[in-house]
C-alpha cells in the first residue's frame, strides 16, 4: 500500500503553496521530488512528516487516514539540509537518540547504533561531539540517526545541498546502496536534475506547488509530458524554438527545414515548439540525417573533456553540449547540427505531441 | 483526532488564564470600581460617575508630577539608548573575555530595586560615600538631600548604572548575529565606521532596540523603588515622580477613588506611548526610499 | 589593472604553529597574470578561502608578502588595494535602493555625483540590473542580490581585480547558468582579473582559463581544464576532477605492460620506461569516459562484470568489477551496453601511471 495522497492542497493566506496533489508511493520504493527553490517541495515534505496540516485532502499510510495526526505519532524520520544534530551529545548518543526515547533496551541500542554507523562509515567517530565534525560527518551523522529508527518513512530535503561537490557525489553513491536495503519509502528532494537521475527510482516533478508528472526517472527524463518539465528537468536547460508544420515539413527557427519523419511523421499541420536538449546538438555533422542550421556564438565555456556552446539562433539563445574542446571566438557564426531523431515536439500551450523512443 | 488536539491544548493554557485573571484582570476590574464609586465604608458606596476622573486631571500636582516624569523617560532613553549601544560597539565579541564583560555588566540587574536605592544613598553621602567624599572633596558642595538638582542627578546616575546594561545586553546580542561577510564587504566598499554603524549596524540592530525602548520607556515611566528609597521624593516634590505621587494619594491620603482614577489613567498613557514607540521603530524600517 | 604575486606565504590560524599540520596553507608561490580568470578548486578545509582573504587583504598572513604590479600590500587593507570580493551570501545594504547599493562605494571614495550617476547606470546595463534601480535591494531574488555584489565591485574603475569567494552557492542550478555567463561575458568584456573560489568542479572548469586545484592547504596543480583533465599530476587531481573521478588500480610493471591481478594492460612506451626508475607504490590511472566498453573479447580487453548500469539522461555510469577492484566507465546515451559480461580495454594513450600518488611523465 504505502504512502498516498489525495486531492491535497496547502494555502496560507493567499498563497498558494501546493494544489492537486495526487501521489501514490509503494513501500520500498525510493521517490525523488524534483522542483525549483520555492516550487512546494519542503512544503510537501512537511505534509508526509505531519508537521504541517494540509488544508485540504487526505493523507493515508497503508490505507489509513493519518491526516490529522501529530507527527510524533507518525513512524517517520526527517533528514534536513543544515546538518541537524543534538550539538551536546556525541555521535553514538545523537544516533542513540530516538531509540532511547522509544524504550529500546541498552544492548540493543549499542548494536544497532554501530551497525548503523558502519553502514554510513562513521564507526570510528562515536565519541566526538558534532562540533568537532566536518560537515559531510555531522551530515552522516544525522543520517545515521535518521535510519536507525527503521522507520516506514524516510524522508530527506536536500540532504546533500550543503556539501562539497565531491562529497556529494561520494554520499550519494552510497545512500543509493543504503536505501536500496531498506523497506521503507524513502522521499528525497532536490533542486538537480543530475541528483535526481543518479538516485533513479521514482520521481515527481512539482511546479509552483503542482504536480507536472510522476513516473520512473529515466522515463520521466526520456518523455516529459510538458516542456515545463522538460525545462525544470534538464541541466543544462532544454533548448527551444517555436514553429509551424505542413503537411510536408517542420519550419523552425530561423528557415530551418525538417521533413516529416521518425516520430512525427504524421504529425498535424499547426504551430508547435520544438525542445531540443543540448547534448543532442552538435557543432560536427556525425550522421548523414543531421539537419544543419547556423546560430552565432556568445561564450564557450570548456568542462576540461567538453564544451558548453553558448549561442543565439535569432533570437533564441541555445546551449551546444559537445565531448571535447571547441574554443570559439565569441561572435562567430558556426554551424550546429541537430539529428530529427532527437526533437521533442510540443503543441503550443506546452503539452508533449511526439517525443523520440528512445529511454529505457 | 484533529478536536482533541485543539481542545487539549485549551487545557494547557487554562492556567496561564487562571493567574493572568487573578493578578491582573479581577484587580483591574476592582480599580475600576473604585474608580467610579466613592466608598466610606463597607456598604457604603455613591456612584460619582467622572467626578474622580475630573479631579485628578485638574490637580497642578499631578501635573507637575507627570511632567517631571515624562521628562525623567525622556532623559533616560536619550541617554541609556545610545550609551548601550556604544558600550555594546566597544565590547569584544571573540575570546576570554567576553563572559567576563557580559557577567560584569549583568551584575547591577540582578540586584533587588530597593537595595539599589539603598547603595546610592550610601554612595552619595558625603561622608561615607566614595562619590559623596570625593566631590565634596573638589570643592563641589553636593547634597542629593537639599538640593533639588544634585536629587536629579543622584537619581539618573542611579538608573542609568542599573539599567544601561539591560539595553547594552540586547544590543550586543543583536550585534553579533551579523555576518562577518558584512563587515568584510564594507570594507571593501571604504565604508568609514560611521557608514558601516548607519548602514549595517543599526538597520540589523531594529529588532533588538525597538525591544530595548520599549522596556526602558515602559520601566521608567513605571518607576517607584529605587527614587522612593533614595530620596523619598525629596527634597519637597522634586523627585515626585508618578507613581510615588500615586501612591501618596492612594496610601498616604487613603483616598482610593482619585487614586484609582488616576492609575487608570496612567495606564491609559503607558499604553499610549508604547503603541506609539513600536510604531515609529516598525516605520523606520521600512526605509527612507521606495 | 593588476599583476598579483605571493611569495612564500604561509599562514597559521594559531598563534604558535609548531608544524606542518598547524598551518593552514603551506607553500603558496604564484604569480596572477593581468586580466585571467582563474578558479581555486579544492574540497572544504583545503585553505581557498583563506588564500582568498589574503589576496584581498581581509587577512594577513603568518608569513610572506603579497604584491600587486610589484609593490608590497601584504599588511594594506582592502580597501587600499582595489580589489572587489563577491561572498557566499549576497551582502547588501537592505535599507538602500539598488542604485544607491550601487553607487555606494563610489560615494564612500568621494566620486562627484554626476560621475556616480553615470557609472551606475553603465554597470546596471551591463548586469541587466536598469529594471530594478529604484527598488529596495532587500526584496529582490538572490540571483539579482548577487549581481548587485558583484556590481558594487564592478563600479569601481579602479578595481583591478574581483574574488569571488563560491559566489553560486544560494542560487538555483537553471539560474546558474546564467550568472556565469554573466561572468564570462564581463570577463570577456572588461578583461579584469577574476579569482574565483569554489568546491565545484563544474564552475571551476566553465569559468576558468586556469585551475589551481587545492588540497590541505597546497598548490596542487595548476592548468587550464583541459591538462587538468588529461594530465593530472597527482591522485587528488585525477580523483578530484571528472564526475566520476578517475579509476586507479595498484599493479606493477614487467617491461611495457602493467599487471593489475594477473591480467595484463599495455602502456604506452615512454610511459612505461619512466615508470621503471619510479620510486613508490604504482597504480594505474584511467578516466572513466575513456574507458571503453565492449560487448565481445577485443585484442587487449579483459574480461569483467558489470554490477550496475545508471541511466543518467545524456549518458550512462557502468559500475564493474575487474577482479576485486571496482571500475566505472562513462559511455554516451545511445552506445549499446552488454548484459553481465563485458570486456574493458584501456587505451594506452590514455591510461596513466602513477608512482607514490604523482603522475609519472
Amino acid at each position: 500500500m504505502g504512502l498516498s495522497l489525495q486531492n491535497v492542497d496547502k494555502i496560507v493566506g493567499r498563497q498558494i503553496h501546493l494544489k492537486d496533489i495526487n501521489i501514490e508511493f509503494e513501500n520500498g520504493t525510493r521517490n525523488i521530488i524534483l522542483g525549483r527553490t520555492l516550487s512546494g517541495k519542503t512544503s510537501l515534505l512537511r505534509i508526509m512528516a505531519g508537521l504541517d496540516k494540509p488544508t485540504q485532502g487526505k493523507i493515508l499510510i497503508d490505507g489509513e487516514d493519518f491526516t490529522g495526526v501529530s507527527v510524533r505519532k507518525r513512524n517517520i524520520a526527517m533528514v534536513y539540509q543544515q546538518f541537524i544534530n543534538y550539538p551536546s551529545l556525541t555521535v553514538y548518543n545523537n544516533i542513540a537518540s530516538p531509540l532511547k526515547m522509544s524504550g529500546v533496551g541498552k544492548q540493543e541500542i549499542d548494536r544497532r547504533v554501530r551497525e548503523t554507523a558502519e553502514m554510513l562509515r562513521i564507526e570510528k567517530l562515536l565519541d566526538r561531539l558534532p562540533a568537532e565534525l566536518s560537515g559531510g560527518q555531522q551530515q552522516r551523522t544525522a543520517i545515521a540517526r535518521a535510519l536507525v529508527k527503521e522507520t516506514r518513512l524516510l524522508l530527506l530535503d536536500e540532504p546533500l545541498v550543503n556539501l562539497d561537490y565531491k562529497l556529494r557525489e561520494e554520499l550519494r553513491t552510497e545512500l543509493q546502496e543504503i536505501f536500496s536495503r531498506r523497506e521503507a519509502i524513502v522521499v528525497y528532494t532536490t533542486t538537480e536534475p543530475t541528483e535526481a537521475l543518479m538516485l533513479g527510482g521514482n520521481i515527481v516533478v512539482i511546479d509552483e506547488g503542482r504536480v507536472l508528472q510522476t513516473g520512473t526517472t529515466p522515463n520521466v527524463y526520456h518523455h516529459p509530458a510538458t516542456l515545463k518539465v522538460a525545462e525544470v528537468f534538464s541541466d543544462p536547460p532544454i533548448n527551444y524554438l517555436h514553429g509551424v508544420a505542413d503537411d510536408r515539413c517542420v519550419h523552425f527557427g530561423e528557415n530551418i527545414q525538417v521533413p516529416l519523419s521518425a516520430h512525427f511523421q504524421n504529425l498535424p499541420a499547426g504551430k508547435y515548439i520544438i525542445g531540443i536538449r543540448s547534448n543532442h546538438l552538435f557543432l560536427s555533422r556525425r550522421d548523414s540525417g543531421d539537419t544543419e542550421f547556423k546560430a552565432r556564438v556568445e561564450l564557450s565555456e570548456i568542462n576540461g573533456s567538453e564544451t558548453f556552446t553558448h549561442m543565439n539562433h535569432g533570437d533564441a539563445p541555445l546551449v551546444v553540449q559537445d565531448d571535447g574542446i571547441y574554443p570559439h571566438k565569441i561572435g562567430a557564426e558556426i554551424s550546429v547540427f541537430v539529428n530529427p531523431r532527437a526533437m521533442f515536439i510540443y503543441d503550443e500551450n506546452g503539452a508533449l505531441v511526439a517525443s523520440p523512443g528512445t529511454g529505457r | 483526532m484533529e478536536k482533541w488536539e485543539s481542545n487539549k491544548a485549551w487545557f494547557l493554557v487554562l492556567p496561564v488564564f487562571v493567574i493572568v485573571a487573578f493578578s491582573a484582570i479581577i484587580p483591574l476590574m476592582t480599580v475600576v470600581n473604585y474608580s467610579v464609586q466613592d466608598i466610606f465604608g463597607p456598604g457604603q458606596r455613591i456612584f460619582v460617575g467622572t467626578e474622580f476622573f475630573k479631579s485628578v486631571l485638574s490637580d497642578s500636582r499631578l501635573h507637575e508630577a507627570l511632567w517631571r516624569q515624562f521628562i525623567f523617560s525622556g532623559l533616560v532613553l536619550l541617554i541609556e539608548i545610545p550609551l548601550g549601544v556604544l558600550i555594546a560597539l566597544a565590547m569584544p565579541k571573540k575570546g576570554g573575555w567576553v563572559s567576563v564583560n557580559l557577567v560584569t555588566l549583568a551584575l547591577p540587574l540582578l540586584i533587588p530595586w530597593n537595595v539599589i536605592g539603598t547603595i546610592w544613598i550610601i554612595f552619595t553621602r558625603p561622608d561615607i560615600g566614595l562619590f559623596g567624599a570625593a566631590i565634596n572633596g573638589l570643592g563641589v558642595a553636593f547634597d542629593h538631600t537639599a538640593k533639588p538638582l544634585d536629587a536629579w542627578i543622584t537619581v539618573m546616575l542611579m538608573e542609568i548604572w542599573h539599567w544601561t546594561p539591560l539595553v547594552v545586553l540586547l544590543a550586543y546580542a543583536g550585534l553579533r548575529s551579523i555576518p562577518e561577510a558584512y563587515y568584510q564587504a564594507a570594507k571593501i566598499d571604504g565604508a568609514s565606521a560611521w557608514a558601516i554603524f548607519r548602514y549595517i549596524q543599526l538597520p540589523k540592530m531594529r529588532g533588538v532596540l525597538t525591544i530595548a525602548v520599549l522596556l526602558r520607556f515602559m520601566d521608567s515611566f513605571l518607576i517607584y523603588a529605587e527614587p522612593f528609597v533614595l530620596t523619598g521624593g525629596g527634597p519637597g516634590n522634586s523627585t515626585t515622580f508618578l507613581s510615588i505621587y500615586l501612591v501618596k494619594i492612594a496610601v498616604g491620603q487613603f483616598d482610593l477613588g482619585p487614586a484609582a482614577a488616576f492609575s487608570i489613567i496612567y495606564f491609559l498613557i503607558i499604553l499610549l506611548f508604547s503603541f506609539l514607540f513600536y510604531q515609529a521603530l516598525q516605520n523606520v524600517g521600512k526605509g527612507e526610499k521606495v | 589593472m593588476a599583476k598579483i604575486e605571493l611569495h612564500n606565504i604561509a599562514h597559521s590560524y594559531l598563534s604558535n604553529p609548531k608544524n606542518e599540520s598547524d598551518y593552514a596553507l603551506k607553500r603558496i608561490q604564484y604569480e596572477w597574470e593581468d586580466g585571467g580568470a582563474y578558479a581555486l578548486l579544492g574540497p572544504s578545509g583545503c585553505g581557498k578561502t583563506t588564500l582568498l582573504n589574503i589576496i584581498s587583504g581581509l587577512l594577513i598572513p603568518s608569513e610572506g608578502q603579497v604584491l600587486y604590479n610589484g609593490r608590497e600590500v601584504t599588511a594594506l587593507p582592502p580597501d587600499k588595494r582595489n580589489i572587489a570580493q563577491v561572498f557566499q551570501f549576497p551582502v547588501l545594504y537592505d535599507t538602500m535602493s539598488v542604485f544607491d547599493n550601487l553607487a555606494f562605494p563610489l560615494r564612500n571614495r568621494g566620486v562627484r555625483e554626476t560621475d556616480v550617476r553615470i557609472r551606475v547606470l553603465e554597470v546596471a546595463e551591463i548586469l541587466d540590473l536598469t529594471p530594478f534601480l529604484q527598488k529596495k535591494a532587500a526584496g529582490l531574488t538572490a540571483d539579482a542580490k548577487q549581481k548587485i555584489s558583484l556590481g558594487r565591485g564592478l563600479v569601481r574603475s579602479d578595481v583591478a581585480a574581483i574574488l569571488f569567494d563560491e559566489p553560486l552557492t544560494v542560487i538555483d542550478p537553471h539560474l546558474k547558468w546564467h550568472l556565469r555567463r554573466k561572468l564570462k561575458e564581463i570577463h570577456d568584456q572588461l578583461r579584469l582579473t577574476l579569482i574565483y573560489v569554489t568546491h565545484d568542479q563544474v564552475e571551476a572548469m566553465t569559468f576558468a582559463e586556469k585551475v589551481m586545484v587545492m588540497y590541505e592547504g597546497e598548490l596542487v596543480q595548476i592548468g587550464t581544464p583541459q591538462d587538468l583533465f588529461e594530465t593530472p599530476q597527482h591522485k587528488f587531481v585525477g580523483y578530484f576532477i571528472g564526475s566520476p573521478g578517475m579509476n586507479f588500480l595498484e599493479c606493477t610493471l614487467h617491461g611495457n605492460i602493467a599487471r593489475v591481478n594477473g591480467t595484463e594492460i599495455q602502456l604506452e612506451e615512454k610511459t612505461a620506461a619512466l615508470g621503471g626508475n619510479a620510486k613508490g607504490k604504482l597504480e594505474l590511472g584511467i578516466r572513466p569516459m575513456y574507458l571503453e566498453v565492449h560487448d565481445k573479447a577485443v585484442a587487449g580487453g579483459i574480461p569483467v562484470t558489470i554490477k550496475t548500469i545508471e541511466d543518467q539522461g545524456s549518458f550512462r555510469i557502468i559500475t564493474l568489477l575487474l577482479a576485486d577492484t571496482i571500475l566505472r566507465a562513462k559511455l554516451p546515451e545511445d552506445k549499446p551496453i552488454p548484459d553481465k559480461h563485458a570486456w574493458v580495454r584501456f587505451p594506452p594513450e590514455k591510461t596513466r601511471l602513477f608512482a607514490g600518488a604523482r603522475l609519472i611523465r
